[in-house]
């Protein structure tokens, strides 16, 4: 390496060590250790404790809820931004994205607003005489609120790689007399597999460890991993359990990327 | 094993700590941080004191005494001023986070009522650390143009009719206090075989509930979200400012009566300064002020002697006269055993 590499890389190893590689360091030997400072691995067997693997299973079951109905929105949506962006401007792509320049926070509590019961969703309804929709407080409200929160996160990267597809695969594929389903099923949709795997991962994460889409809009009723975590280190003030956890969903991600990298590499073969 | 750690994470908060500029340097002599609850002052005041003295406050809040403890205990921030409750305190002193006050810098606590002393005896034996702020009870707050039964036990929190319209505290003490109340037993039992009555009690309860609140039952009782509530005696008066429908009862079989007090943490910084503030806070004007703003009872009496409207002035809920109740119970520390044991039954609740 030379002298400029080297000073250019310094300011993202000083970054890398103080904000990655030191907290996962301490994370590794909080959730290895007991109050005492004893090495056990009582914190990482506490997720097969019947409350913690049920709000692991609650918090899979919802992320993958999301992250499937995020692609299923997501997916036809980048399609016609794609089309569009080809010959008018990228800016209706912009109008997709321009929510996230909110504060995610202001809006789940937004939508805590919008969902409750005599919330602004619920007089309009009951102004036509419609039925209440009451899902404020459930799973659905949650799921909900990931899908809203984190959708743009799916729309880019599929976006961003239709937008590369070159037209004249399809332009050739039409021409050799593929229907316009064959010519998605064969030729666009591999194509896209990699802006669809880095989208599922992009959504499934933060949907899998998410604690306060479940405390605002889950009303402190649903318990998922995230806020198992929570709880366990600002009120129990039991970092060490709080860290096995951690560990254990590092372990879920790590898992769940390499799955998605494996497809990733088979696609772009 | 912990000093690997502790340089571990000076190392890192070294990173952090110096792309930091706020506007007030925690670190000037001339600064005061104080840790206070959600709501639970009139922030003109802080103005008011800076105005006056030329000290500069950095606030901060928090929601329960559950958050804000772990961040005393590690020394997250060195904060100079804290508000916790009874429990707590009696918590903090034990393990040893609190220095003593010194009262001779605090004239204006002759306004201070003595019977308020001497309830803190309970949780600050011989009266060396604390300094009352606000005390009240836990209660039920209803709305009355929603609910035709009669309340004035725990037992409505229990009614079928009233699925989807109760709002329950997400604060494990207080949460588990109304369950032990209405089994009648004492909020501060450790007995397993009790806490886990209360437990399947809550689990009974939590299809009833709408929503686990601690701040916002407020709001959502104002805004007509809910019919019943459990809420401390102190947003009583306000909400029913804004809403004339709402009523507040102590319920029968008791309840918990509580003082929160200024605390200063060992780890302060500005001593003097926090004692200035509380001086400050002591006086007349300015306690009826904050008691205007925030509606929690003040323990200072010649604050409540300057409330004009009379009728706040001798309210039974603001000011109730507690010889009235023989069963109203301070919350005691539980030790850290009873309370890891409690807090996993209470998320034994929260995700049945």
């Amino acid at each position: 390496m030379s002298n400029k590499t080297k000073l250019f890389a310094a300011p993202y190893c000083i970054w890398g060590a103080g904000f990655i590689i030191i907290p996962l360091i301490i994370i590794l030997i909080y959730g290895f250790s007991d109050t005492e400072g004893h090495f056990t691995f009582i914190n990482i067997y506490s997720i097969f404790s019947h409350v913690n693997l049920k709000a692991l299973l609650l918090s899979m079951l919802l992320s993958v809820a999301s992250t499937f109905l995020c692609l299923l929105i997501a997916y036809p949506l980048a399609s016609v931004l794609a089309e569009y962006g080809r010959d008018k401007s990228p800016l209706l792509a912009l109008l997709f994205i321009l929510p996230m320049w909110m504060n995610s926070l202001l809006r789940t509590i937004a939508w805590q607003n919008l969902l409750e019961k005599t919330g602004l969703i619920n007089a309009i309804l009951l102004f036509f005489h419609l039925p209440e929709m009451m899902i404020i407080n459930t799973p659905w409200a949650i799921i909900l609120g990931m899908v809203y929160d984190f959708l743009p996160f799916m729309i880019l990267p599929i976006y961003n790689i239709l937008c590369k597809i070159d037209i004249e695969y399809k332009n050739a594929a039409r021409d050799l007399g593929a229907n316009g389903w064959q010519t998605f099923w064969r030729i666009t949709w591999p194509m896209s597999l990699p802006g669809v795997l880095s989208g599922i991962t992009m959504v499934f994460v933060p949907s899998l460890t998410t604690f306060v889409i479940s405390d605002i809009l889950g009303g402190g009723k649903i318990l998922l991993i995230g806020n198992v975590i929570e709880q366990l280190f600002t009120q129990d003030n039991d970092r060490n359990a709080g860290a096995g956890l951690s560990v254990v969903m590092m372990l879920f991600i790590v898992i769940s990327t390499m799955i998605t990298e494996k497809y990733d590499r088979e696609g772009s073969v | 094993m912990k000093k690997l750690i502790v340089m571990m994470l000076l190392l890192s908060l070294s990173f952090t700590l110096s792309g930091c500029g706020s506007e007030i340097n925690a670190d000037s002599p001339n600064a005061l941080l104080v840790y206070n609850w959600g709501e639970y002052l009139d922030y003109d005041i802080l103005d008011e004191f800076t105005e006056e003295t030329g000290i500069e406050i950095i606030y901060d809040e928090y929601e329960t005494n559950e958050i804000m403890y772990p961040k005393i205990e590690s020394g997250a921030a060195d904060y100079d001023l804290v508000c916790p409750s009874d429990y707590m305190i009696q918590k903090m002193i034990q393990n040893d986070l609190l220095q003593e006050m010194d009262y001779s810098k605090i004239p204006n606590i002759s306004n201070i009522g003595k019977s308020y002393f001497e309830s803190s005896e309970e949780f600050d034996p011989g009266n060396r650390y604390s300094l009352p702020y606000c005390w009240g009870t836990v209660g039920i707050l209803y709305n009355r143009t929603m609910v035709d039964d009669p309340v004035d036990s725990w037992d409505i929190l229990w009614n079928e009719k009233y699925k989807n319209n109760i709002l329950m505290q997400d604060s494990v003490r207080d949460a588990y206090c109304v369950a032990l109340k209405k089994l009648g037993y004492s909020c501060n039992s450790t007995d397993h075989d009790e806490l886990e009555a209360a437990t399947e009690l809550l689990k009974e309860q939590k299809h009833l509930v709408q929503a686990y609140v601690v701040d916002q039952v407020r709001d959502k009782m104002i805004g007509n979200e809910a019919a019943i509530g459990v809420i401390y005696s102190g947003e009583a008066i306000y909400t029913q400012n804004e809403n004339p429908d709402l009523e507040y009862v102590v319920p029968k079989e008791g309840t918990n009566l509580w003082i929160d007090s200024w605390v200063i943490p060992k780890s302060a910084k500005h001593v003097e300064n926090a004692y200035k503030f509380l001086d400050f806070l002591c006086r007349a004007e300015i306690a009826k002020k904050n008691f205007d703003y925030i509606t929690y009872s003040t323990p200072n009496e010649a604050a409540r002697e300057l409330i004009e409207d009379e009728e706040i002035r001798n309210s039974p809920i603001a000011f109730p006269d507690l010889s009235q109740y023989n069963n109203l119970e301070t919350y005691d520390y539980l030790g850290d055993t009873a309370d890891k044991y409690m807090n996993r039954l209470w998320r034994e609740v929260k995700s049945y």
